[in-house]
């Protein structure tokens, strides 16, 4: 296929400090124990999309994925790394990397994506339809699987105080309306003429905006040049395609539009004028009035997600926790892993101590060491890291070479690289920054540590 | 006239459950329809003005005779029909026909239910709900609906809704019909509606007719979308008029009098208010026939349809309630009766329909035109797209083209009918006379007094006449094109040149709209200045919306809109508050009535508080002449009086803010005297307790983001924010 991928690394992303740092930029994460760029790479390798641009905000941001990336996908992927620099925002990366782009279509994809919605299907899709942009669009999630009865309590109390507002036509394939994150609070307001020039319009408020997106080129590149003050796809660019496309819709300049919408006054001839017009109605008139123009407009489609897809953006410490417990949980498929019969993974390296046990949805990487009588629930524990006894670890992400020493109690945290827990630390819904020392005996709850 | 033949319960059987399903009722009750002889409106003057509308015939037949054989096939058991203007003759006409009092098996009861002074179909319906008649599930429709369509589907959905939630009061049915986009009108003639619905459930959830179609945008409650995260927004579909409706629609109505149009309030109400929480749902005719004849376009596209058989089995040659001719259908849709009367060079195009005992001269030309019986038309007579109904005379060379020509209307030789007219009974047009297009013409008068309440019945014929001022006034209202001669029919036999019968002017409808609901097809003039106005509205909105992001011009629309009801709120608290300072009130009852005021605009609190301060201020304006001084003194004295009134609004830092918010509002908007003495008022307010510290500060530590305009007023009481901020500092150090 004729596409070019771009892929929106990001940076060194504030919001998810302290997990994220000049050491590892946010491409690098471990989720699951595998770099976050990676989900997004090899999802776009099984859909054959190989020519890729990797955007990576900062230069040595750009230099350490770029590391990676050599080595991880040495001959199987063409990819060019990129460095812009920070805080230009989704569309102001594309921009500066407009005069790279060649092909007659480009699919942008943010690089926090984890989903098992094959791109290949979107660039399809796109190319159906001959569309000027088709975004992939999926359910909102429900924060997080319903581990727990509590959580899931909590979840249901706090509605989300954003709505996304989404209107497709009566075939779902193409986007009228979009707003992002409205304010609950507010009316919805669909100006009349869209409606009247498609008839009918399906409202949606379940949906979000996954961040994958397949372009025509040379439309990209004309918005990307003439709204110079555009920054996000998702909140600029993307509206103001959709906003554009039935402009010149209702006239359609051919005159005659009149007689496709059945109004028999239009026909002048006496004996047309009588028919009944029931037939005339019948086939779709936003068919006729948008996709027969050729000339001037364009169109913006969707791809929607069906709902047992999984897609996560991960943007937040919240949605870390989620991905990382979903990938070895019930989205399990997306690991790439082949998980054992007791449903978790073993590494044949790593060594237990007696009576430790590790439950079901676990994760535990080479070479790493658990004493004795250690529990293990729900939890990702990377390489070669050395805990003690009595250490349990619910919930949690634990990264490499961590030291937990005994009768430590993780629950619902983040544990970078490199840290040290001393003797009966215990920590609840806490992120430890790499090469952090938690004392011993210290309790933390939901506090962010990090090294100064 | 002679009894009616018999009727085929065609689909009725399937439509009747068969009760074995049931074990708590023996046989379910009857199905029962409430039928409405009169459609409140006057869209069909002048003709409605002598014959009710559902007595008009259509393709020869009245369209009360559709929508009672239509009700018997789909297997109602019993029929009320609601009459109102001209009861005595829809009453008549039910007997004539053989509809009312028969009662027999597998036949439909028909009772009339007589009102006189119901003006709308809510009053009608409150009559019914008085009578207490309906039982169980009742049809809703009007007497000009014209269907073939099946209820049983609709009828199942509703009764297993109601089943399980019993606030499922109403079924709608909706048709596929898509407006034009030029003249926002459906091919009936109808306004476009903007509804809706919800794709599971087919609640309605939002009905919007052209009655409120000023603004640009569609809103939806938020309310709306959070329950229901999809929702179908259509533009094209037609509202068929038929509903099925659960008892408890009575009873609405009558708990709320003020309802008066069935879509208008009733639906709104239901769906804007949430009573009680009902709900509407709505039933998509898929398959099927059904249009309401509300004007004159729609009887033209429901004439065309049924001369095309799209009712069947509601056409001319299968019912036909006159015993004595059949009309038979030819080829190309030309239906003739047996005894018509045609000369040989007489020619009759496609889709028309002549009646008996009619006779057609030489070289007549008939074309897509209904001719009713008894009409004598002359030679080289051309009828076009029109209808002409019983014993009209046509003489040699006239012409009509899409015009509607009543019972007995006499043209002589060599008139033109143009395009769009109406001619009621009995009119008669004079030699060579050109009739102009779009008039309506009709032995009455057009009732003066009748204003633009589009609610109004029909009033009755003789009030119409009585009221009428003298016919000389009425006469200036006549097009100049032909002057009305004396309604005489003396002069007019003498051969007088001119029509008999008064040219009515368009009435509330207003001549720009006159070519909308016409019989006339749209000119094609007005069709290309439509094109040409709806490219320049994408040119405009090209421009308006470049710059700014949907959502954002959203705001401040939205912003204008509900600042309205406050606005409206604001002045009657400053009103009460005049009173009060007049000394009429005493304070506690001051308050109370705010609260009531508060209460009846659904307003916050806080918002009490803004406008009390509003009028306090407003009222030491009054007082303070015109100088700094003594405005600043007049202010302390009033603030001083009212310190406690205001207090009472001031309990959380919240109303403090929106006080000081207010102050701000009014210095830089309203009362810009006050601006100079911001800083000066504003330590006043704090002694008075009427703001705290807390809320001053707030209000800075707000401020300090915004913009530089909005910033004036916290630069100039500085010096005081200062000064609470380090007194602030010394309490806490005294804590420590």
């Amino acid at each position: 296929m004729d596409f070019q991928v771009v892929v929106l690394a990001g940076g060194t992303s504030e919001t998810l400090s302290p997990l994220v740092s000049k050491d590892v930029p946010k491409a690098l994460l471990p989720v699951a124990n595998r770099p976050l760029l990676s989900y997004a790479l090899d999802l776009l390798e099984a859909s054959d999309l190989k020519d890729l641009i990797v955007v990576v905000e900062g230069q040595e941001a750009a230099r350490l994925v770029g590391a990676w990336v050599s080595s991880a996908y040495l001959d199987r992927l063409r990819v060019e790394v990129v460095a812009v620099s920070e805080d230009l925002g989704s569309a102001g990366a594309l921009r500066a990397i407009s005069k790279r782009l060649t092909a007659n279509d480009i699919l942008v994809i943010s690089g926090d994506l984890v989903t098992d919605v094959l791109p290949g299907a979107v660039a399809a899709t796109h190319r159906r339809n001959g569309a000027a942009v088709t975004a992939l669009l999926c359910s909102v999630p429900v924060s997080g699987p319903s581990d727990t009865a509590s959580s899931s309590g909590k979840d249901k109390a706090k509605k989300p105080n954003r709505l996304n507002i989404v209107g497709l036509d009566k075939t779902k394939q193409f986007l009228l309306h979009i707003i992002s994150g409205t304010d609950v609070e507010k009316d919805v307001r669909v100006h009349k003429r869209k409606i009247q020039a498609v008839g009918q319009m399906e409202i949606r408020s379940d949906l979000m905006d996954a961040h994958l997106y397949a372009f025509k080129r040379t439309i990209l590149q004309d918005v990307l040049e003439q709204k110079e003050s555009y920054r996000s796809i998702r909140l600029e660019v993307l509206p103001y395609l959709v906003r554009s496309q039935l402009r010149s819709a209702p006239s359609g300049g051919n005159g005659t539009t009149g007689d496709e919408t059945g109004n028999s006054t239009v026909l002048s001839s006496g004996n047309l004028q009588c028919l009944s017009q029931h037939r005339v109605i019948a086939p779709s008139a936003f068919k006729q009035d948008v996709l027969s123009r050729s000339h001037g407009g364009h169109r913006c489609c969707a791809y929607i997600a069906t709902k047992n897809k999984y897609c996560h953006r991960l943007n937040s410490m919240q949605s870390y926790c989620d991905i990382n417990r979903d990938v070895i949980g019930e989205a399990s498929h997306l690991s790439g892993y082949s998980f054992s019969a007791q449903n978790n993974i073993i590494h044949p390296s790593s060594v237990l101590g007696s009576k430790t046990t590790i439950g079901p949805h676990c994760i535990l990487a080479e070479g790493s060491q658990l004493g004795d009588k250690c529990s293990v629930k729900r939890s990702v524990i990377g390489r070669h890291c050395r805990i003690g006894s009595n250490v349990k670890i619910v919930n949690s992400v634990v990264m490499n070479h961590v030291v937990i020493e005994d009768g430590c109690h993780i629950q619902g945290s983040v544990v970078c690289n490199n840290v040290q827990l001393q003797e009966r630390a215990v920590l609840k819904d806490c992120q430890i920054g790499a090469g952090y020392i938690v004392t011993a005996g210290s309790e933390h709850k939901a506090e962010s540590l990090a090294r100064r | 006239m002679s009894q009616k033949k018999s009727r085929s319960r065609g689909g009725g059987g399937a439509a009747a459950p068969s009760g074995d399903d049931h074990d708590e009722l023996a046989r379910p009750p009857p199905l029962q329809a409430v039928l409405l002889a009169d459609s409140f409106t006057l869209k069909f003057r002048p003709i409605t003005l002598e014959r009710p509308k559902v007595l008009l015939p259509l393709v020869h037949m009245p369209m009360i005779e559709y929508t009672l054989t239509w009700l018997e096939s789909a297997g109602v058991d019993e029929a009320f029909v609601f009459c109102c203007a001209h009861s005595h003759q829809v009453k008549e006409y039910l007997e004539r026909s053989g509809w009312a009092g028969k009662a027999g098996a597998g036949s439909m009861a028909v009772t009339a239910v007589e009102s006189h002074d119901a003006i709308s179909a809510g009053d009608a319906l409150r009559v019914i709900y008085e009578r207490g008649v309906i039982r169980g599930d009742f049809v809703l429709i009007s007497g000009d609906t014209i269907s073939n369509m099946s209820l049983k589907d609709a009828l199942q959905e509703h009764m297993d809704r109601k089943k399980k939630d019993p606030l499922a009061v109403m079924t709608m049915i909706i048709k596929h019909s898509k407006p034009s986009i030029l003249t926002h009108q459906t091919r009936l003639g109808n306004d476009e509606i903007v509804m809706a619905v919800d794709p599971e459930t087919k609640e309605l959830l939002y009905y919007e007719d052209r009655a409120d179609n000023s603004h640009l945008y569609v809103t939806i409650d938020k309310d709306i979308l959070t329950n229901n995260p999809t929702l179908q927004l259509h533009n094209d579909m037609e509202d068929c008029y038929i509903d099925i409706c659960s008892p408890e629609v009575l009873s609405l109505f009558t708990d709320n009098f003020d309802y008066q149009h069935l879509r208008r309030h009733f639906v709104k109400g239901l769906l804007v208010d949430d009573i009680m929480g009902y709900k509407i749902y709505t039933h998509e005719l898929r398959s099927g026939y059904a249009a309401r004849i509300d004007n004159f376009r729609s009887y033209d596209t429901v004439s065309k349809d049924v001369i095309q058989r799209w009712t069947y089995p509601m056409v001319p040659d299968v019912i036909s309630n006159r015993d004595c001719s059949e009309s038979r259908l030819h080829r190309q849709g030309i239906y003739k009766a047996s005894d018509v009367t045609l000369s040989y060079s007489a020619q009759i195009g496609a889709n028309s329909v002549v009646g008996s005992a009619t006779s057609i001269g030489d070289h007549c030309k008939v074309l897509n035109s209904v001719i009713g019986e008894g009409c004598k038309i002359g030679k080289n007579v051309l009828i076009n797209g029109s209808y002409i109904w019983d014993n009209v005379i046509i003489e040699d060379g006239c012409k009509v083209s899409n015009s509607l020509v009543c019972d007995g209307v006499h043209l002589r030789a060599g008139a033109i009918v143009e395009p769009g007219c109406v001619l009621s009974f009995n009119v008669e047009v004079g030699k060579n006379v050109v009739v102009p297009a779009h008039s309506k013409v009709s032995l009455l008068p057009q009732p003066s007094n009748e204003d633009s309440d589009e609610e109004l019945e029909y009033a009755d014929t003789n009030s119409g006449i009585t009221d009428s001022p003298p016919f000389s006034s009425m006469r200036s209202n006549g097009d100049q094109a032909t002057v009305p001669s004396e309604d005489e029919l003396g002069t007019s036999e003498t051969g007088t040149c001119g029509v008999v019968g008064y040219i009515w002017t368009s009435g509330d409808t207003g001549i720009l709209e006159e070519w909308r609901q016409s019989i006339a097809p749209i000119a094609k003039e007005k069709l290309e200045e439509l094109q040409h106005a709806v490219c320049e509205d994408d040119a405009s909105e090209d421009e308006s919306n470049n710059p700014i992001l949907p959502d954002k011009d959203g705001s401040s629309d939205s912003a204008v809109e509900d600042d309205d009801p406050f606005s409206k709120f604001e002045k009657e608290v400053e009103e009460t508050f005049q009173r009060a300072m007049g000394g009429g009130v005493n304070r506690d009852n001051l308050i109370l009535e705010i609260n009531g005021l508060r209460l009846a605009y659904s307003l916050q609190h806080a918002d009490c508080a803004g406008a009390v301060f509003y009028s306090v201020m407003k009222s030491a304006l009054v007082a303070a002449q015109s100088t700094n001084d003594t405005l600043l003194k007049t202010t302390a004295e009033a603030l001083g009086k009212w310190k406690d009134l205001l207090r009472n609004y001031t309990k959380t830092v919240d109303e403090e803010m929106e006080i000081l918010l207010k102050f701000e509002e009014m210095c830089q908007e309203t009362t810009k005297e006050f601006s100079p003495l911001f800083a000066k008022i504003l330590p006043f307010l704090y002694d008075t307790e009427v703001v705290s510290e807390d809320a001053i500060l707030r209000w800075a530590e707000e401020k300090e983001h915004a913009d530089e305009s909005d910033k004036i007023f916290v630069k100039q009481s500085e010096a005081f924010i200062q000064w609470l901020k380090e007194a602030e500092e010394e309490d806490d150090e005294e804590e420590e």
